[in-house]
């Protein structure tokens, strides 16, 4: 029951993109089309899940041998690799999925939803609900759960915005501002769910 | 116009990360629910940004092309560190409220951009002068973003009160406030750059 709370509470009641303000870049910059936003959010959910446990591991080592003041240069440093290192197996191992996902992978080593969880999770201050305690499981759990909300969002936004591009807008919203508007709305209808976990 | 102040203008003005090039929104939108708030966060970046610049702009010539990217992002890391611990030391009320935004200033599109857009190609005292210019554009976005939701959603301005808190909108300190006055006061600024 615990573990289906972590996806709920992730997912809908702290949605990384619209309660947390995480990855707002990716979410605004690919969104204009659904699929690649697909692409987009499979790429995250990938990369995000494996970033928290490989650095989950490392924060212990750290912990260890007392360097806890190297955990933003060492972290940033394993995600860069870690995001090339699944380009290269990707490539080798599957060429559809490469083909699916090449584009999106060297630009989430700047997304900062994956770094941010990565610390949140390694530090154990992640939003869990009531009962749940942090560790490797849950963080795990947490951050698989929170790119799912990553890739909801991204793509109920690119949904959205698919439609709006056939609408009338008046000349100084064009661009940014009605997408941060919609954003905004889309924001308005998640908080409809905060209290439910 | 001299070039040093024309650097200096252009990322306050012409160049705005946040208004007009639209890069680093997730401490944008995530650190401004009040004016202070806003420009701390502005301010820890500008230094990073300046420092960065310095430092990547004397080992441009040092750095081999290949691995640029993750030699500025060390660069970038250590003085987010600096930061880090410093703020941790003598600022622990506003290191508390920013919390996972500063490490994060690593990744803030702003600072790598301009790295390698302008650092990588300059000399050390333009650099620098870009680094302040841009980090200034930034802080003084970001308080005004502050300014307008703390003014909206609490009634005050800078902590101090205008008016009864009862009448403010809580929603703008609330995450779709951010969305929703960043959207807005963009559309004034693009109203008055038309004119």
């Amino acid at each position: 029951m615990v573990y289906f709370l972590i996806f709920i509470s992730a997912i809908f009641v702290n949605n990384i993109v619209l309660s947390q303000f995480l990855g707002i870049c990716p979410f605004l910059g690919v969104s204009k089309k659904i699929d690649t936003a697909m692409g987009m959010s499979a790429a995250v959910i990938f990369v995000l899940t494996l970033a928290t446990v490989v650095t989950y591991l490392l924060q212990m080592l750290l912990i260890k041998w007392g360097l806890e003041f190297l955990q933003t240069i060492l972290f940033i440093l394993i995600i860069a690799a870690l995001v090339q290192m699944i380009e290269i197996i990707l490539k080798k191992i599957s060429p559809a999925l490469y083909q699916a996902l090449g584009v999106f992978l060297p630009l989430i080593t700047t997304n900062c939803c994956i770094l941010g969880v990565a610390i949140l999770v390694a530090n154990g201050t992640e939003k869990l609900p009531m009962g749940a305690e942090h560790g490797m499981l849950t963080g795990t759990l947490f951050a698989f759960a929170t790119a799912v909300g990553f890739g909801l969002a991204l793509v109920l936004f690119a949904g959205i915005r698919e439609q709006l591009s056939m609408n009338k807008v008046p000349e100084a919203m064009k661009g940014t501002p009605i997408a941060l508007l919609t954003a905004g709305l889309l924001a308005m209808a998640f908080m409809g769910f905060s209290g439910v976990v | 116009m001299s070039n040093g102040l024309k650097t200096l203008m252009n990322g306050i003005l012409k160049e705005n990360p946040t208004f007009v090039l639209v890069l680093g929104m997730c401490p944008t939108l995530a650190t401004t629910t009040s004016a202070i708030n806003g420009m701390s966060m502005g301010l820890a970046t500008m230094f990073v940004l300046i420092c960065s610049n310095v430092v990547i702009s004397l080992l441009k010539n040092l750095i081999p092309d290949k691995v640029r990217i993750p030699a500025f992002i060390v660069v970038i890391a250590t003085f987010v560190t600096l930061v880090q611990l410093l703020m941790q030391a003598y600022l622990p009320a506003i290191y508390d409220v920013l919390g996972l935004f500063i490490p994060l200033i690593v990744v803030n599109c702003i600072v790598l951009g301009r790295a390698e857009a302008f650092a990588a190609k300059n000399s050390v005292g333009l650099s620098a002068l870009d680094g302040i210019g841009m980090g200034l554009g930034f802080t003084l976005a970001l308080t005004l973003l502050g300014a307008v939701r703390e003014l909206l959603g609490t009634g005050s301005c800078f902590g101090l009160p205008v008016f009864p808190e009862n009448y403010g909108a809580l929603v703008f300190v609330l995450a779709p406030g951010a969305f929703i006055a960043l959207a807005y006061l963009m559309v004034i600024i693009n109203k008055l750059q038309k004119k």
